[in-house]
Parts: structure tokens; C-alpha cells; sequence
């Protein structure tokens, strides 16, 4: 209970104002790409035009000796270790001897002025010999391949066996294959980083990033300094949505500032950031359900492959979490799950809103309605029938522990009013799909409806503790005590801080509530801002620093000021066991979406009419924030649907622009019907769960099962284009399931080899 | 050398040629508030007046402001009160990360001055060339409404 003797305002509940808007809407709010010093000077990258080559030389005295230039550094120049990784050291910093993607950087160059280091950068000479490159993911598992890295291509394959599917029996069977494209995060603001040299031959890194601790623990080798040498301030964040938990321009950055003994920006444009941050991981799913003749899953089968691209990055974490939600929110007694991730001469992949989710949301939910059909069984009837609760044994044999109102969120969504049927002419033209394309006045419209239920995590999983620390502050002031949140968590614009501050407000009873700016100075990690996990987390480390501040002002009056620091930890979770068995996953979230759209089927064009959007959020603590995640989750997982697509020829990306790769834009985004349900998680702060990612998670398949009820068409491809939507392009094809690889065991590949691990590491070390 | 008016102040300025009229506010000028997001005039988040016109300041040639009036964001707020539209965008909760937010309050306070009560269509045509990554743009529909309730 709250301590706070009278009720505060913008406190838990209340649509409290964002503490960072103001600057933000008058333009003062400094993103890492308008930070600016005395005296800096600029890096640009340079970087490979092939997707597999050996370097056999670079030639940078052109480039030394142009216009204002201060530093050329090549793969020699890295003092420290040559390679970082979030998981596993397996990526260069600048490549050396070999590049294995198209963009991978192999030089960095620093001049006065953004426009010389682009200069300077242009006339570096690299002199390559080109090898067979492998871009294509089944491709990738052939045992011709080109490898990737020496030990193959296998990055980690999971492998889950629950039941007997061998033998079960059921009266239908439906089998399935399913792709998703790689998508873009898109994030409005690209990369940026301002390194400046310390005095004491370390260096003050300002950049934005979404988990400074483990930054830093990639960083400081690389530069062969100290971690207490490397200190990380975070600069504003426009976006992130999963693109920033990699390191982009922060070595760089820190390794030309060192060597000029300047403070060096870095600040990547569109095409740039395009290459310069991983993206979700396409997929290809093959899927084989099997239930009885009135609607009870018996069986489900899947078979998953992951590009992970060129380097491990999340790609280990990602396919585990794929492979743990494959078959859907659903009691399936008997499973076998077999997923992979490849390494490929692709882009690399990683963390993106939803981390694994989204690709097998879209083919569970397609295959449920594909099985509603065959059975004559309504399919909101048929998710009801299966849909897992408290209780449940999910396909790892984890006991679903928390709350799981899966019902009714899939209830609530089904009843909600569907919007009324419009008249197909006289309408505002914009109104129509394509509208201001001006190219379709109603002539050939079909409507559809679609529904998606689907689940996530909430923060790590397999036995990573990624725990949160926070400290809070209460001062005496002559208008009464105020309060202070240190903390190194990342705000990127989700509301992390507001939040913060209204737990706080809640706890202490305090109206003014300040956040200080985020470093890794005196603050012990506060883990990433991903996975769903701060609310829960860094909001579990604020909670508790605001009660023991209660609890010593219950001994006495605030004379002084009184400062608490509060390390929460979630629940010990498992690693898989050799079947794929375990306790993987801290808690759940759940989340439905209907989707109505309308489709001139003559045009291929679609226009969403309506998301209808029913989130399990435990408690939620701003409504006009939660709502807010959900409405722009929607309208990124509606991007998959119907436009997003990283296109990739011979690994290059072909569309590395927003002229070419297409995000929703205000005309494509529907009005959202946005209603949580409230059952508070029993072993988590506040009963809360995260929101940021589950909107993503299931809009997809919604939209695309919305346009399959509107076209009659398979669409088994995400994002349904035109040509798909009108008939130029069959459905995706499939010439049979990818082989299962022979792995050692459950782990990442790189694991059984001795690689330096990432981010494991920092929080084993710190146990 | 060019001389241009930006915000009310006269500048006189030596700018390289090929810079934008973005980058001379943003690099030359300390005015960061107009954003790059894209470069190539897709995104709306560099909007700024240029003599009363609504362009994306990436596009233009900063040259070209030589002899113009030049109005951003910064113009926006007066000493201690936020324009109208930008207090909208925060009682919406139509900001969140932020970054394509001063575009959009630019391209919002243009389509108000030039048509004070627009309906829904008339919005997503007006700011259709803005993007927002974060939003789902529900939030920014509100936001007009709201500051256009404010204003009229």
C-alpha cells in the first residue's frame, strides 16, 4: 500500500504527462544525431560492396592525405579485441581478412567536416577477391555451402519434443508452410554517437543505445581500456523498436576519438542505418496440426528456419523464443518443435519488436483458421476451445504459473461492435484503398475480417538474470519533499521514465518526481530496454528503493535527504534440456487483434478499416501510454502485413531508403479500438506485464487473415503485395521441409566452441 | 554569402554550396529542432517554413534561402508557453520517442492556419508526408483535433 498520505496527482493509473515532452515538442530534446563539441570532427564508415570477399589489401594513403582528415583506421588499428558481439564475440569490428555481408564495415575515416570524411572515405582503396556467397537460408544448410564463419552454418538449432506427435492420432490433419520477410525497424532517428577523450586516456561515449551496461562490456576490450575507463552517457533516442541492443557507431566512434585525441560524431543517414543495425529475421514455417473431429488440438509439428545473416547477434536468443511459442497460445498435448537459425552472406538479423514471435504468430494463426475450416468449427470458437490458462503445459513442460486470461482477451475482441459497412461509391476518394494515388472510385471492393490471438515473454529467459538496478532519492525542500530517480535504464520514447516517475509519485506521495540523465557512472545495470522487461524490471527496482524510503521515514521525519538503491531480480528461470524441456520463461503476455480491411481487388490495393485490439497487461499503469504502445504496435506489425520488406539481391539491400522501403503512413494507419485486461501477475511488481510488443505480435497475422477472408487467396507470405493480392504471384512455395541439422546439442553453436560470450557473460559474472 | 531570416533574425552566412537549407539551420545556424531523418524529402520530420511555404528543408538548397524568410520549429514556443498545437501533441500523448514530432507540429500548425476545422481525411492528406515510427499515428489525429478545438 502506498505510503504517501494523501493522493498525489499523475500518479499509478492516470495518463500522466510525459516528463520528457516538453522539449520534445519545441525541438530542444538533443538526439544523439544533434549533439555537437567544440572541435569535433566527423567519422564516416567505409564499407563492403559484397556479400563474401577476402580483403587483399587497403590503400588509405589517398585518404590520408585528403582534405582535413585526421584518421584512417583499418582492422589493424584495434587495440583491444577484434571482434564484439551481444551474444557472442563473433562479429569485427572492422573486418580484416574477410567480409561476410554487404555494408560490413572495413575502414573508418575522420576529417573536419562531414562532407571531407565522406570525401576521404570515398577514395579509400580496397582490393578484394570475391567468393561464393550463400543468401539463401535452406540454401545455407546444404552441405555444398559456402561457410559463413569456419565451423558452418548452423547458428543454433532448437529442438523440443513434448508428447508423442510420432503417434498420436487425430481425425484431421493440415499442413502448412508459411514465409515473413525481413523487416526494418525504421526507427525515425538513424544511429549516432559523440566520443569524447577523457584526460585520464579513457573516454566519455554520448550515444543512443538501449542497454548502456552491456554496451560498454562489448565496447572496453575492443579498445583494450578498462570498463571503469569507458563511461556511457545515453543521448536521446528517436526509436528502437529492437535496433540498438547491437553495437553500431560506438567503437567507431571511440575508436577515431582516441586515436585523434578529438572528440569524434558519428551520425549514420537513411541508407546507412539500413546497414548499419540488424532487422527481423525472415522466416520460412512449415506447420502440421493434427485435431479431433469436434476441435481439440492433438498434435502440432513445426519446422522453423531464421536468416540470422552474417553474425550471431540475438539470433540464439530469437530462435529459442520461436521455437518455444510455435505452435501458439494453445493446450497441444503432443509437440515437436525443430528450429533453426542459419548463418547466411545476409544483412545480419536480430532483435526487433516481438523477437521471434511475430514469424510464428503469422503461421499458427493461419494454420488455426486453415484448421476451422476443415473442421467446420468457428475459429474464434476454436482458439477458445484450446486457448492455454493458468495451469497449462506449454510444449517445454513449463507450467504457465501466472495469470493467462487468454478467454477473455480473445472474448472481449471477438465482441467488440465491427465498424459499419460503407457504401462502395461516393465517398471521399481518399477513402478508398489507394486513395491518394487518386486511383479507384469503389469499383471493385471487398471487405474482410481477420482475427489473431498470440503470446510473448516477458524480459530474458533461459536462466538469464538480467536484473534492474535503480536508486531513488527523497529531499526536504521548502515546498515539501521531492524525489529523484538515478537509474541506467533506457528511455527510448515508450514512457519508461513517466512511469517511473508515477510509481514513485504513488509510493512517496511526492508531486515532483526528476529523472536523472542515464549513465553507467554510479549506476549498476539496469538490463535492456527490450523484451518487454523495464515496466516490470527498472519499475521493480524504483518500487523497491520507494519502500525502503518509507520504511526509514516511518522511524522519523525527512530532515535529509534519504537515498535508496534497489536491485530487483524476476524469478530464476531454466535453460532447455537435451528435448527441449525446461522452465524457459519468467511470464506471459497475451494479446488479440481484429483486423477489418477492404481490398480493391481488381488493384491488389488495401485499405485496414479497423483494428479492434484486446491486450493482457496484468495492470496498467497509463492508460494513454499503454494505448499508445498498442496503437503504434499495430500499426508496425500492419507494415509486415501488406508493405515492409528489407529486399535483399545477392545479399545487397535494394530498397535502403524510405522512397523504397515503405513504413504506414498516416493514411494507412486505421482508427484502433485499444481495451486491456486487467489480471495482475502474481509474482510480478505491481502485477504489471509489458505491452511494447504484443500488438506487433498478432496484427500481422490479423490483417493478412482479414485480406485472405477478402480475397479468397492463400497469402502465405508476409506482406501480402498487390501481385499477391491480386493473382499475379501464387502463394509462396515450398519444395519440403528444411533438413534438421546435426547439432551437439541445445545450444548456440559458437557456445560449444569457446567463442567469448556477450551479455551472458556480464550477468553470469555478476551473479 | 547569403542573407536569409530565420525565426525573425537576420543572418548573414557563408554556407558551403552544397549544403541544404537542413543542414545550414541544424550545422550553421544551432537550430537542431528540424530533424534528418531520411534525406530525400520522405519523411517530413526536417518541415520548415520557407516564405510562408511548407517544404522539407533536406530538399531545398540552403543557397535558396538567400533573400528569404526562413520559420521553424523554434519559432513555435513563446518564453514560458507552448504553441497550441505543440501543448495538443502532449495532452494526446501523440509524442513519444519524439523525433518526427517537431515535423509533425510544423506540418499541423500549416494545415491549421490554412484550414482551421478539418475533418479526419483532410488531416491524413495534409500530413501524409510525415512519418511517425511510434505512434500508429492515432494519437496525432487526436492531437489536431484537439489543438484545432484550442485555436478556433
Amino acid at each position: 500500500m502506498s505510503s504517501g498520505a494523501t493522493a498525489v496527482r499523475e500518479g499509478i493509473g492516470e495518463s500522466a504527462r510525459r516528463i520528457d515532452g516538453v522539449p520534445k515538442v519545441t525541438g530542444e530534446y538533443a538526439y544523439a544525431s544533434d549533439l555537437q563539441i567544440e572541435r569535433m570532427l566527423w567519422g564516416v564508415t567505409v564499407r563492403s560492396p559484397h556479400a563474401s570477399a577476402r580483403i587483399l589489401g587497403v590503400d588509405a594513403q589517398a585518404a590520408a592525405r585528403s582534405a582535413g582528415v585526421a584518421a584512417v583506421l583499418t582492422a589493424a588499428d584495434v587495440p583491444g579485441r577484434k571482434t564484439f558481439g551481444l551474444e557472442f564475440c563473433d562479429q569485427p569490428v572492422l573486418a580484416g581478412d574477410l567480409v561476410r555481408y554487404v555494408g560490413e564495415p572495413i575502414a573508418l575515416v575522420a576529417a573536419e567536416t562531414l562532407e571531407q570524411a565522406r570525401q576521404a572515405a570515398a577514395s579509400v582503396v580496397i582490393e578484394y577477391e570475391p567468393l561464393r556467397a550463400v543468401t539463401d537460408m535452406e540454401d545455407a544448410l546444404r552441405p555444398d555451402a559456402p561457410r559463413v564463419h569456419d565451423f558452418g552454418n548452423v547458428l543454433r538449432h532448437v529442438h523440443i519434443l513434448h508428447g508423442e506427435p510420432e503417434t498420436a492420432e487425430a481425425d484431421v490433419w493440415i499442413d502448412g508452410y508459411y514465409e515473413t520477410a525481413m523487416q526494418d525497424q525504421a526507427a525515425l532517428g538513424p544511429e549516432g554517437g559523440l566520443a569524447v577523450p577523457a584526460a585520464d586516456g579513457g573516454i566519455d561515449l554520448y550515444v543512443a543505445t538501449q542497454w548502456l551496461h552491456v554496451d560498454r562490456q562489448q565496447i572496453a576490450p575492443c579498445l583494450g581500456l578498462p570498463e571503469e575507463k569507458v563511461r556511457i552517457t545515453l543521448a536521446g533516442v528517436g526509436g528502437a523498436f529492437g535496433s540498438r541492443e547491437d553495437l553500431h557507431v560506438q567503437v567507431h566512434a571511440c575508436l577515431l576519438a582516441l586515436r585523434t585525441g578529438r572528440a569524434v560524431k558519428i551520425s549514420y543517414g537513411r541508407e546507412e542505418s539500413f546497414h548499419g543495425h540488424v532487422h527481423r529475421h525472415p522466416s520460412r514455417i512449415w506447420t502440421r496440426y493434427g485435431a479431433t473431429r469436434d476441435g481439440r488440438l492433438v498434435a502440432a509439428d513445426v519446422r522453423l528456419l531464421l536468416d540470422g545473416g552474417a553474425y550471431a547477434s540475438s539470433s540464439p536468443a530469437v530462435i529459442a523464443n520461436a521455437s518455444t511459442f510455435a505452435p501458439g497460445p494453445y493446450e497441444v498435448p503432443n509437440v515437436r518443435v525443430e528450429g533453426t537459425v542459419v548463418y547466411t552472406n545476409n544483412p545480419p538479423c536480430g532483435a526487433m519488436r516481438g523477437f521471434g514471435a511475430p514469424q510464428v504468430c503469422f503461421a499458427h494463426e493461419a494454420a488455426i483458421d486453415q484448421l476451422a475450416a476443415e473442421l467446420g468449427i468457428d475459429p474464434i470458437e476454436l482458439r477458445l476451445r484450446n486457448a492455454v490458462r493458468t495451469g497449462s503445459v506449454l510444449p517445454t513442460g513449463q507450467v504457465i504459473a501466472g495469470s493467462a486470461p487468454v478467454r477473455e482477451v480473445i472474448e472481449r475482441c471477438a465482441a467488440m461492435p465491427l465498424p459499419p459497412e460503407e457504401p462502395t461509391s461516393g465517398r471521399d476518394p481518399i477513402s478508398y484503398p489507394g486513395g491518394a494515388g487518386n486511383v479507384s472510385r469503389g469499383e471493385s471492393l471487398r471487405r474482410g475480417v481477420g482475427f489473431a490471438v498470440g503470446y510473448k515473454n516477458i524480459a530474458y529467459s533461459e536462466g538469464f538474470d538480467d536484473a534492474a538496478e535503480a536508486t531513488v532519492t527523497l529531499r526536504p525542500s521548502p515546498d515539501g519533499p521531492v524525489a529523484s530517480i538515478r537509474t541506467a535504464a533506457v528511455e527510448y520514447g515508450q514512457g519508461l521514465y513517466t512511469v517511473l516517475a508515477q510509481i514513485v509519485r504513488t509510493e512517496l506521495g511526492v508531486e515532483e518526481v526528476a529523472v536523472e540523465p542515464a549513465t553507467t557512472g554510479e549506476n549498476g545495470s539496469a538490463g535492456s530496454t527490450s523484451a518487454s522487461r523495464q515496466t516490470t524490471m527498472s519499475g521493480g527496482a524504483v518500487l523497491g528503493a520507494c519502500r525502503e524510503i518509507a520504511q526509514a521515514l516511518a522511524d522519523g521525519p525527512l530532515d535529509e535527504p534519504i537515498s535508496r538503491t534497489f536491485t530487483y531480480h524476476h524469478r530464476r528461470t531454466t535453460e532447455l534440456d537435451e528435448h527441449g524441456q525446461g522452465d524457459p520463461h519468467v511470464a506471459f503476455a497475451f494479446a488479440a487483434e481484429r483486423a477489418v480491411v477492404e481490398v480493391d481487388v481488381d488493384l491488389g490495393l488495401v485499405r485496414v478499416v479497423q483494428v479492434a485490439a484486446v491486450q493482457d497487461a496484468g495492470r496498467v499503469l497509463n492508460p494513454q501510454g499503454a494505448t499508445g504502445q498498442v496503437e503504434g504496435g499495430t500499426a508496425m506489425g500492419l507494415g509486415l502485413a501488406v508493405m515492409e520488406e528489407v529486399q535483399l539481391g545477392d545479399g545487397a539491400i535494394r530498397n535502403a531508403s524510405f522512397t523504397d522501403y515503405l513504413i504506414p503512413t498516416i493514411l494507412d494507419a486505421p482508427p484502433i479500438v485499444t481495451e486491456f485486461v486487467e489480471v495482475p501477475e502474481p509474482d510480478a511488481p505491481l502485477g504489471v506485464k509489458g505491452i511494447g510488443e504484443l500488438a506487433t505480435v498478432v496484427a500481422t497475422p490479423a490483417v493478412v487473415a482479414a485480406l485472405r477472408a477478402a480475397t479468397g487467396r492463400q497469402l502465405n507470405r508476409a506482406p501480402a503485395t498487390p501481385e499477391d493480392l491480386v493473382g499475379l504471384r501464387g502463394p509462396a512455395e515450398t519444395a519440403g521441409r528444411a533438413p534438421i541439422p546435426d547439432v551437439p546439442g541445445q545450444k548456440a553453436i559458437p557456445e560449444y566452441l569457446g567463442l567469448g560470450l556477450g551479455q551472458q557473460e556480464l550477468m553470469k559474472a555478476r551473479e | 554569402m547569403i542573407r536569409t531570416v530565420v525565426n525573425g533574425v537576420e543572418h548573414e552566412l557563408d554556407v558551403w554550396p552544397g549544403a541544404s537549407l537542413l543542414g545550414m539551420l541544424r550545422d550553421d545556424l544551432g537550430l537542431p529542432g528540424s530533424k534528418n531523418a531520411c534525406e530525400q524529402g520522405e519523411c517530413g520530420s526536417c518541415s520548415v517554413w520557407l516564405d510562408g511555404d511548407l517544404v522539407c528543408a533536406c530538399l531545398v538548397p540552403a543557397v535558396q534561402a538567400d533573400g528569404a524568410a526562413v520559420r521553424t520549429v523554434e519559432s513555435l514556443a513563446a518564453d514560458d508557453s507552448l504553441h497550441a498545437v505543440q501543448d495538443a501533441f502532449l495532452r494526446a500523448g501523440a509524442v513519444q520517442c519524439g523525433f518526427c514530432t517537431p515535423g509533425l507540429i510544423v506540418a499541423t500548425v500549416d494545415l491549421l492556419e490554412r484550414e482551421p476545422d478539418p475533418g479526419d481525411e483532410t488531416i491524413r492528406e495534409a500530413l501524409a508526408g510525415n512519418l511517425c515510427r511510434c505512434t500508429g499515428y492515432q494519437k496525432i489525429l487526436e492531437a489536431v483535433h484537439l489543438a484545432a478545438e484550442e485555436l478556433s
